[in-house]
Protein backbone atom coordinates (compact mmCIF):
# COMPACT_ATOMS: atom_id res chain seq x y z
CA UNK A 1 0.00 0.00 0.00
CA UNK A 2 1.13 3.54 -0.67
CA UNK A 3 1.55 6.21 1.94
CA UNK A 4 0.31 9.73 1.48
CA UNK A 5 3.53 11.40 2.67
CA UNK A 6 5.31 11.75 -0.73
CA UNK A 7 2.29 13.50 -2.20
CA UNK A 8 2.08 15.87 0.75
CA UNK A 9 5.81 16.56 0.45
CA UNK A 10 5.44 17.41 -3.24
CA UNK A 11 2.46 19.60 -2.44
CA UNK A 12 4.48 21.39 0.26
CA UNK A 13 7.44 21.96 -2.07
CA UNK A 14 5.25 23.34 -4.86
CA UNK A 15 3.41 25.57 -2.39
CA UNK A 16 6.65 27.03 -1.03
CA UNK A 17 8.04 27.61 -4.51
CA UNK A 18 4.85 29.48 -5.36
CA UNK A 19 5.08 31.57 -2.19
CA UNK A 20 8.71 32.47 -2.85
CA UNK A 21 7.78 33.33 -6.43
CA UNK A 22 5.10 35.74 -5.22
CA UNK A 23 7.71 37.43 -3.05
CA UNK A 24 10.62 37.72 -5.50
CA UNK A 25 9.06 38.12 -8.94
CA UNK A 26 8.32 41.63 -10.17
CA UNK A 27 6.05 41.07 -13.17
CA UNK A 28 2.43 41.08 -12.00
CA UNK A 29 1.47 38.28 -14.39
CA UNK A 30 4.25 35.99 -13.16
CA UNK A 31 3.26 36.79 -9.55
CA UNK A 32 -0.25 35.71 -10.49
CA UNK A 33 1.06 32.47 -12.01
CA UNK A 34 2.80 31.74 -8.73
CA UNK A 35 -0.50 32.22 -6.88
CA UNK A 36 -1.99 29.65 -9.26
CA UNK A 37 0.88 27.32 -8.44
CA UNK A 38 0.07 27.61 -4.73
CA UNK A 39 -3.61 26.84 -5.39
CA UNK A 40 -2.60 23.81 -7.44
CA UNK A 41 -0.34 22.57 -4.67
CA UNK A 42 -3.23 22.81 -2.20
CA UNK A 43 -5.38 20.86 -4.69
CA UNK A 44 -2.83 18.06 -4.80
CA UNK A 45 -2.99 17.79 -1.00
CA UNK A 46 -6.80 17.69 -1.11
CA UNK A 47 -6.88 14.96 -3.76
CA UNK A 48 -4.32 12.82 -1.93
CA UNK A 49 -6.24 13.22 1.36
CA UNK A 50 -9.35 12.12 -0.53
CA UNK A 51 -7.48 8.97 -1.51
CA UNK A 52 -6.16 8.52 2.04
CA UNK A 53 -9.60 8.59 3.63
CA UNK A 54 -11.33 6.69 0.88
CA UNK A 55 -14.09 9.22 0.27
CA UNK A 56 -14.67 11.84 -2.40
CA UNK A 57 -15.08 14.96 -0.26
CA UNK A 58 -11.48 16.02 -0.95
CA UNK A 59 -12.04 15.82 -4.69
CA UNK A 60 -15.18 17.96 -4.39
CA UNK A 61 -13.15 20.51 -2.40
CA UNK A 62 -10.44 20.52 -5.09
CA UNK A 63 -13.15 21.07 -7.68
CA UNK A 64 -14.42 24.10 -5.77
CA UNK A 65 -10.86 25.45 -5.53
CA UNK A 66 -10.61 25.20 -9.32
CA UNK A 67 -13.87 27.09 -9.78
CA UNK A 68 -12.77 29.85 -7.43
CA UNK A 69 -9.35 29.97 -9.12
CA UNK A 70 -11.00 30.45 -12.50
CA UNK A 71 -13.07 33.37 -11.18
CA UNK A 72 -10.04 34.85 -9.47
CA UNK A 73 -7.90 34.67 -12.61
CA UNK A 74 -10.54 36.44 -14.68
CA UNK A 75 -10.84 39.37 -12.27
CA UNK A 76 -7.11 39.51 -11.51
CA UNK A 77 -6.06 39.62 -15.14
CA UNK A 78 -8.66 42.32 -15.81
CA UNK A 79 -7.13 44.37 -12.99
CA UNK A 80 -3.62 43.82 -14.39
CA UNK A 81 -4.83 44.98 -17.80
CA UNK A 82 -6.46 48.09 -16.32
CA UNK A 83 -3.25 48.97 -14.46
CA UNK A 84 -1.25 48.35 -17.63
CA UNK A 85 -3.48 50.75 -19.55
CA UNK A 86 -2.91 53.61 -17.13
CA UNK A 87 0.72 52.91 -16.13
CA UNK A 88 2.07 51.23 -19.31
CA UNK A 89 3.76 48.64 -17.11
CA UNK A 90 2.97 45.23 -15.66
CA UNK A 91 5.46 45.58 -12.83
CA UNK A 92 4.09 45.36 -9.30
CA UNK A 93 6.41 48.18 -8.22
CA UNK A 94 4.78 50.79 -10.45
CA UNK A 95 1.30 50.60 -8.92
CA UNK A 96 2.32 52.52 -5.83
CA UNK A 97 0.01 55.53 -5.77
CA UNK A 98 -1.95 54.21 -2.79
CA UNK A 99 1.23 53.65 -0.76
CA UNK A 100 1.48 55.89 2.28
CA UNK B 1 5.22 5.83 -4.28
CA UNK B 2 3.93 4.95 -7.68
CA UNK B 3 5.92 5.11 -10.90
CA UNK B 4 3.85 8.12 -11.99
CA UNK B 5 4.95 9.98 -8.90
CA UNK B 6 8.61 9.02 -9.24
CA UNK B 7 8.73 10.21 -12.84
CA UNK B 8 6.60 13.34 -12.53
CA UNK B 9 7.64 14.79 -9.16
CA UNK B 10 11.22 15.79 -10.18
CA UNK B 11 9.97 17.20 -13.48
CA UNK B 12 7.30 19.27 -11.72
CA UNK B 13 9.69 20.58 -9.06
CA UNK B 14 12.26 21.55 -11.70
CA UNK B 15 9.59 23.30 -13.79
CA UNK B 16 8.28 25.12 -10.71
CA UNK B 17 11.80 26.25 -9.80
CA UNK B 18 12.18 27.44 -13.38
CA UNK B 19 9.27 29.85 -12.86
CA UNK B 20 11.35 31.58 -10.21
CA UNK B 21 14.34 32.19 -12.48
CA UNK B 22 13.17 32.62 -16.09
CA UNK B 23 13.06 36.22 -17.18
CA UNK B 24 10.38 36.09 -19.87
CA UNK B 25 6.75 35.71 -18.68
CA UNK B 26 5.95 33.43 -21.65
CA UNK B 27 8.55 30.93 -20.48
CA UNK B 28 7.05 31.06 -16.99
CA UNK B 29 3.64 30.27 -18.51
CA UNK B 30 5.02 27.26 -20.38
CA UNK B 31 6.76 25.96 -17.24
CA UNK B 32 3.49 26.39 -15.34
CA UNK B 33 1.79 24.32 -18.04
CA UNK B 34 4.28 21.51 -17.37
CA UNK B 35 3.48 21.61 -13.64
CA UNK B 36 -0.27 21.63 -14.27
CA UNK B 37 -0.21 18.73 -16.73
CA UNK B 38 1.99 16.80 -14.30
CA UNK B 39 -0.58 17.44 -11.58
CA UNK B 40 -3.31 16.20 -13.92
CA UNK B 41 -1.50 12.89 -14.33
CA UNK B 42 -0.99 12.63 -10.58
CA UNK B 43 -4.75 13.12 -10.14
CA UNK B 44 -5.32 10.30 -12.62
CA UNK B 45 -3.01 8.05 -10.61
CA UNK B 46 -4.85 9.03 -7.42
CA UNK B 47 -8.19 7.67 -8.70
CA UNK B 48 -9.55 11.08 -9.65
CA UNK B 49 -10.35 10.80 -13.39
CA UNK B 50 -12.88 13.65 -13.24
CA UNK B 51 -10.36 16.06 -11.73
CA UNK B 52 -7.79 14.85 -14.28
CA UNK B 53 -10.07 16.03 -17.07
CA UNK B 54 -11.04 19.24 -15.27
CA UNK B 55 -7.40 20.05 -14.55
CA UNK B 56 -6.49 19.75 -18.24
CA UNK B 57 -9.58 21.56 -19.53
CA UNK B 58 -9.85 24.33 -16.94
CA UNK B 59 -6.24 24.94 -15.93
CA UNK B 60 -4.10 24.24 -18.98
CA UNK B 61 -6.94 24.92 -21.37
CA UNK B 62 -8.71 27.99 -20.06
CA UNK B 63 -6.68 29.64 -17.31
CA UNK B 64 -3.28 29.30 -18.93
CA UNK B 65 -4.61 30.45 -22.30
CA UNK B 66 -6.10 33.48 -20.52
CA UNK B 67 -2.65 34.16 -19.08
CA UNK B 68 -1.07 33.94 -22.54
CA UNK B 69 -3.83 36.15 -23.95
CA UNK B 70 -3.10 38.89 -21.43
CA UNK B 71 0.63 38.44 -21.98
CA UNK B 72 0.10 39.15 -25.67
CA UNK B 73 -1.86 42.30 -24.80
CA UNK B 74 0.49 43.53 -22.10
CA UNK B 75 3.63 42.88 -24.09
CA UNK B 76 5.40 39.59 -24.57
CA UNK B 77 8.86 41.11 -24.80
CA UNK B 78 8.87 42.58 -21.28
CA UNK B 79 11.69 41.05 -19.26
CA UNK B 80 11.93 41.35 -15.50
CA UNK B 81 14.66 43.65 -14.30
CA UNK B 82 17.08 41.97 -11.95
CA UNK B 83 17.54 45.11 -9.87
CA UNK B 84 16.06 44.87 -6.38
CA UNK B 85 13.84 47.77 -5.37
CA UNK B 86 14.00 46.81 -1.69
CA UNK B 87 17.55 45.83 -0.82
CA UNK B 88 17.90 42.37 0.67
CA UNK B 89 14.32 41.47 -0.16
CA UNK B 90 15.22 38.56 -2.42
CA UNK B 91 17.61 36.99 0.09
CA UNK B 92 15.08 37.40 2.89
CA UNK B 93 12.31 35.91 0.74
CA UNK B 94 14.49 32.91 -0.10
CA UNK B 95 15.48 32.46 3.54
CA UNK B 96 11.93 32.55 4.84
CA UNK B 97 10.82 30.34 1.95
CA UNK B 98 13.41 27.74 2.90
CA UNK B 99 12.38 28.05 6.57
CA UNK B 100 8.70 27.54 5.66
CA UNK B 101 9.61 24.54 3.50
CA UNK B 102 11.67 22.99 6.30
CA UNK B 103 8.87 23.55 8.79
CA UNK B 104 6.16 22.10 6.55
CA UNK B 105 8.28 19.13 5.47
CA UNK B 106 9.12 18.36 9.10
CA UNK B 107 5.42 18.53 9.90
CA UNK B 108 4.51 16.22 7.02
CA UNK B 109 7.31 13.84 8.05
CA UNK B 110 6.09 13.75 11.65
CA UNK B 111 2.52 12.87 10.74
CA UNK B 112 1.69 9.20 10.71
CA UNK B 113 -1.32 9.14 8.45
CA UNK B 114 -1.27 5.47 7.58
CA UNK B 115 -1.67 3.98 4.15
CA UNK B 116 -4.06 5.23 1.53
CA UNK B 117 -7.39 3.48 1.61
CA UNK B 118 -7.88 4.00 -2.10
CA UNK B 119 -11.10 5.02 -3.75
CA UNK B 120 -12.17 1.63 -5.07
CA UNK B 121 -15.17 1.62 -2.75
CA UNK B 122 -16.12 5.29 -3.23
CA UNK B 123 -15.67 5.01 -7.00
CA UNK B 124 -17.64 1.76 -7.22
CA UNK B 125 -20.50 3.47 -9.06
CA UNK B 126 -18.11 5.62 -11.05
CA UNK B 127 -16.06 8.64 -10.03
CA UNK B 128 -18.27 11.21 -11.73
CA UNK B 129 -21.44 9.73 -10.22
CA UNK B 130 -19.82 9.79 -6.78
CA UNK B 131 -18.77 13.43 -7.12
CA UNK B 132 -22.21 14.36 -8.46
CA UNK B 133 -23.82 12.67 -5.43
CA UNK B 134 -21.79 14.85 -3.08
CA UNK B 135 -22.04 17.99 -5.19
CA UNK B 136 -25.82 17.94 -5.49
CA UNK B 137 -26.58 16.71 -1.97
CA UNK B 138 -24.21 17.79 0.74
CA UNK B 139 -22.51 20.65 -1.11
CA UNK B 140 -25.45 21.94 -3.13
CA UNK B 141 -25.49 25.33 -1.35
CA UNK B 142 -21.77 25.84 -2.07
CA UNK B 143 -22.37 24.74 -5.66
CA UNK B 144 -25.12 27.34 -6.09
CA UNK B 145 -22.88 29.97 -4.51
CA UNK B 146 -20.17 29.27 -7.11
CA UNK B 147 -22.64 30.10 -9.88
CA UNK B 148 -23.19 33.52 -8.31
CA UNK B 149 -19.41 33.90 -7.92
CA UNK B 150 -18.75 33.05 -11.57
CA UNK B 151 -21.38 35.48 -12.85
CA UNK B 152 -20.05 38.23 -10.58
CA UNK B 153 -16.49 37.55 -11.76
CA UNK B 154 -17.51 37.66 -15.43
CA UNK B 155 -19.41 40.94 -15.02
CA UNK B 156 -16.59 42.39 -12.92
CA UNK B 157 -14.02 41.54 -15.58
CA UNK B 158 -16.21 43.09 -18.27
CA UNK B 159 -16.62 46.30 -16.25
CA UNK B 160 -12.88 46.47 -15.56
CA UNK B 161 -11.83 45.82 -19.13
CA UNK B 162 -14.47 48.01 -20.72
CA UNK B 163 -13.38 51.33 -22.17
CA UNK B 164 -15.83 53.98 -23.27
CA UNK B 165 -15.21 55.41 -26.76
CA UNK B 166 -14.59 59.16 -26.40
CA UNK B 167 -14.66 60.21 -30.04
CA UNK B 168 -17.19 59.06 -32.65
CA UNK B 169 -15.95 56.40 -35.02
CA UNK B 170 -15.00 57.74 -38.47
CA UNK B 171 -17.09 56.40 -41.31
CA UNK B 172 -15.57 55.02 -44.49
CA UNK B 173 -16.61 58.13 -46.43
CA UNK B 174 -14.89 60.40 -43.90
CA UNK B 175 -11.72 58.33 -44.02
CA UNK B 176 -11.70 58.51 -47.84
CA UNK B 177 -12.25 62.29 -47.75
CA UNK B 178 -9.39 62.72 -45.31
CA UNK B 179 -7.08 60.62 -47.42
CA UNK B 180 -7.81 62.62 -50.59
CA UNK B 181 -7.39 65.89 -48.66
CA UNK B 182 -3.98 64.77 -47.41
CA UNK B 183 -3.06 63.85 -50.98
CA UNK B 184 -4.04 67.34 -52.18
CA UNK B 185 -2.40 69.22 -49.34
CA UNK B 186 0.92 67.48 -48.82
CA UNK B 187 0.94 64.89 -51.56
CA UNK B 188 0.70 61.75 -49.45
CA UNK B 189 0.42 58.55 -51.45
CA UNK B 190 -3.26 57.95 -52.23
CA UNK B 191 -3.32 54.18 -52.41
CA UNK B 192 -2.65 51.64 -49.71
CA UNK B 193 0.88 51.03 -48.53
CA UNK B 194 2.74 48.36 -50.47
CA UNK B 195 2.33 45.02 -48.72
CA UNK B 196 5.31 43.09 -47.41
CA UNK B 197 6.34 41.52 -50.68
CA UNK B 198 7.85 38.20 -51.55
CA UNK B 199 11.25 39.71 -50.91
CA UNK B 200 10.44 40.63 -47.29
CA UNK B 201 11.71 38.30 -44.57
CA UNK B 202 8.47 38.47 -42.54
CA UNK B 203 4.84 38.82 -43.52
CA UNK B 204 3.98 41.02 -40.54
CA UNK B 205 2.11 44.22 -41.30
CA UNK B 206 4.77 46.21 -39.46
CA UNK B 207 7.47 45.03 -41.82
CA UNK B 208 8.00 47.38 -44.75
CA UNK B 209 8.10 46.02 -48.26
CA UNK B 210 11.55 45.41 -49.67
CA UNK B 211 12.69 46.86 -52.95
CA UNK B 212 14.24 44.50 -55.52
CA UNK B 213 17.71 45.54 -54.34
CA UNK B 214 16.88 44.50 -50.79
CA UNK B 215 16.54 47.93 -49.16
CA UNK B 216 13.35 48.59 -47.17
CA UNK B 217 10.84 50.81 -48.95
CA UNK B 218 10.77 54.36 -47.63
CA UNK B 219 7.05 55.21 -47.44
CA UNK B 220 7.86 58.94 -47.51
CA UNK B 221 9.06 58.52 -51.07
CA UNK B 222 5.58 57.42 -52.19
CA UNK B 223 4.68 61.00 -52.84
CA UNK B 224 2.81 63.24 -55.22
CA UNK B 225 3.35 63.63 -58.97
CA UNK B 226 6.04 66.27 -58.59
CA UNK B 227 8.41 63.94 -56.75
CA UNK B 228 9.46 60.64 -58.26
CA UNK B 229 6.92 58.80 -56.09
CA UNK B 230 4.92 57.32 -58.91
CA UNK B 231 7.87 55.80 -60.64
CA UNK B 232 8.91 54.26 -57.34
CA UNK B 233 5.45 52.93 -56.59
CA UNK B 234 5.35 51.39 -60.04
CA UNK B 235 8.64 49.64 -59.40
CA UNK B 236 7.34 48.12 -56.19
CA UNK B 237 4.36 46.60 -57.92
Amino acid sequence: MHTVTPYLALSTILFTIGAVGVLIRRNAIVVFMCVELMLNAANLALVSFSNLHGNLDGQVAAFFVMVVAAAEVVVGLAIIMTIFRSRRSASVDDASVLKW
Amino acid sequence: MTATYVILAPVMILAALGILVVRKPVHAALLLAIVMIGLAFLYASLDAPFLFAVQIVVYTGAILMLFLFVLMLVGVDVVDSLKETISGQRALALFFGAATLALLLALVGQLSLGTMKGLAHANARGNIQGIADLLFNRYVIAFEATSALLITAAIGAMVLAHRERLTPRLTQAELATRRVREFLENGRHLGPLPPPGTLARSNGVGTPALLPDGTPLDTDSLRSPESDGHALAGKVE
